[in-house]
């Protein structure tokens, strides 16, 4: 986990050192240091909440560019079923397809067909007697991540299979080599088109610890700027969509878990929704449930931060753009689906956060966090650069800041100085700077007593 | 031995959604010491059933969680009516609850059961009219 590869980046020069990221965090995994943000790679999951609240557009997801297709001999284009909703005035998928094959994609295959696959296979699944409910979709990187991280009741929760990228991209390549027997496997890029950040950080560390079947992910907003001026030159389109309803539906929360043609199911979106929901399964207060969806973002993939449209806007535009789709015309038995994408044991608890690998010291660590909380003044303002008073309480401890950061106190502290100065106690009145220092001398000599005192 | 460490939680009783809050702290409290998956379980979940039954039936109460060397000790204390009798609502089922609590999805005479259920330890001191304390132990070693 220490080497894991975020794709959530930032601009230093943009970055004003706010605290709205800060904040908005779900994880807690940003601070404010020396005037700019910073990401603790070890709590990130990949959300991407803090470069959608970022005022100053200093958070970046990063992704690949499409100078990559030049790498490759044979392009696919892998598209998820978000990219769908983009486009204003458009009702016929095949322009979408036509438009990546003249972007120079010598192959399209779509994301939501294999979607279908997997939909198909997960009630299957649903129907043994032998599996942990209730069953928890793997579509979602970031809730794996946050499970992975928080939850190690809900790790075998996770249906066994990986998400539908990874199926399509799989089967895609296999089509490729078929189709062109003199192609080797190097020649093949296969590139998905993401609608968020995550999906970039999934493949670049694999899911199970296993390198993945695409090469590169490109972002939906990047693949729209070039691809609209491709499809206007388009008359009538000759490609139609492959895909149903069922696949297309996956791009917006509910489609997923509706396609499980089962009442017991609950589908979530927006990250904070989706921690109070697994935390409620995690204490088993949850009515009967068979399968759970989770979608990180607001809307579902729709709402990811490297789309165009607005999330609810998409959606509306899929609806109108399935009306007339077959149901799934992608639903194979489970041996369509290639042996690789089933994974038994695929998420495993990594734990974060933990204070000390000694337990003595890690008490004694959280006797002196809570102590120091006591004396914080609650607000949670984020001036101090951590999130919360007790993350900031943490941080001391952890030795990473210094308690002179809190500005609330400080400005009492520099209140009480005015004072002592008003009421004539200036005989001995030293310079504010120098006043500060003893202070904080004798604290670290009442501190060095206070350490056992809870 | 070390000085065991003590957390606090008034737990509000005019808030439903917000019940349970307690033991999501606790949760992350006990991972931070290191604590095992199974352990940190078990107390969340005692601690959860506690904190609902504050709520339902005391108007809420004070959860105390006390970390030591061989147990995790939960207190939970309320000024609420008390438990007329006690046998009768450790067993499964067995609910006072409202209808319209029920209809939360609450209520399903699980919480005490649940409670003893997943500690090792478990005592309650009620008298009605007064109050109830329940005290659990969750032992983390051996």
């Amino acid at each position: 986990m220490k080497n894991y590869q975020h794709s959530v980046s930032l601009d230093v020069a943009k970055c004003k050192g706010c605290t709205t990221c800060l904040r908005r965090c779900p994880t807690e995994a940003i601070r404010i240091r020396d005037g700019h943000a910073v990401i603790h790679s070890e709590r990130c999951i990949d959300c991407g909440e803090c470069i959608r609240q970022c005022s100053y557009k200093a958070k970046k997801a990063t992704h690949d560019g499409l100078d990559k297709l030049n790498n490759f001999r044979y392009r696919i284009a892998l598209p998820a079923p978000a990219l769908y909703g983009q486009f204003d005035n458009m009702d016929n998928i095949g322009y979408i397809i036509a438009g990546l094959h003249a972007m120079g994609f010598d192959k399209v295959y779509e994301v939501a067909r294999a979607a279908e696959m997997v939909s198909a296979y997960t009630r299957m699944y649903l129907r043994r007697k032998d599996i942990k409910k209730p069953v928890i979709s793997s579509a979602c990187p970031v809730i794996t991540r946050m499970i992975s991280m928080n939850f190690p009741f809900l790790c075998d929760n996770i249906i066994p299979l990986l998400p539908p990228i990874e199926v399509a991209a799989d089967l895609a390549r296999k089509e490729a080599m078929a189709e062109h027997p003199e192609l080797a496997s190097e020649d093949i890029g296969v590139f998905f088109i993401s609608p968020c950040p995550a999906k970039v950080s999934y493949v670049k560390n694999g899911f199970a610890g296993e390198k993945n079947n695409v090469d590169h992910v490109l972002s939906v907003r990047d693949v729209y700027f070039v691809l609209i001026e491709k499809m206007k030159q388009i008359e009538e389109p000759a490609e139609s969509t492959e895909a149903g309803m069922i696949g297309i539906g996956w791009a917006s929360c509910g489609g997923e878990a509706s396609a499980v043609f089962n009442e017991h199911y609950l589908a979530a979106d927006g990250i904070e929704n989706c921690i109070r929901v697994l935390e409620q399964i995690d204490n088993e207060n949850i009515p009967t449930l068979d399968y759970v969806e989770l979608n990180a973002c607001s809307g579902g993939c729709v709402g990811g931060v490297m789309t165009v449209a607005n999330p609810y806007i998409a959606q509306a535009r899929l609806q109108s753009l399935k009306r007339y789709l077959p149901v799934s015309p992608n639903s194979p038995v489970k041996d369509e689906i290639p042996e690789s994408a089933f994974a038994e044991g695929m998420v495993q608890y990594n734990p974060y956060n933990l204070l000390s690998d000694d337990r003595m010291e890690a008490m004694r660590m959280m006797a002196d966090i809570e102590n120091i909380c006591t004396e914080l003044p609650g607000l949670d303002c984020g001036s101090c650069g951590a999130p919360t008073c007790m993350a900031f309480a943490e941080d001391i401890v952890k030795g990473e800041t210094n308690a002179d950061e809190c500005v609330v106190n400080m400005r009492m502290l520099f209140h009480d100085f005015l004072e002592k100065r008003r009421n004539g106690n200036s005989g001995d009145a030293v310079p504010l700077e120098k006043w500060m220092r003893m202070r904080k001398d004798t604290e670290n000599a009442e501190g060095k007593t206070d350490g056992g005192n809870v | 031995m070390h000085e065991p460490v003590t957390f606090h939680f008034d737990v509000d009783g005019e808030n439903f959604s917000s019940a349970g809050e307690a033991s999501v702290i606790i949760k992350k409290k006990l991972r931070q010491l290191g604590f095992s998956p199974d352990i940190i379980r078990r107390v969340s979940i005692a601690m959860y059933e506690g904190e609902i039954n504050m709520v339902i039936h005391a108007n809420g109460g004070a959860a105390d969680v006390t970390v030591m060397d061989e147990y995790i000790e939960i207190v939970l204390s309320d000024k609420g009516p008390g438990i007329p009798d006690v046998e009768l609502a450790m067993r499964e089922g067995f609910s006072t609850a409202r209808e319209n609590i029920r209809a939360l999805g609450f209520g399903a005479g699980m919480g005490l059961p649940n409670m003893k259920k997943y500690t090792d330890y478990m005592k309650i001191d009620t008298e009605v009219g007064v109050g109830t304390k329940i005290t659990m132990r969750v032992n983390t070693t051996g």
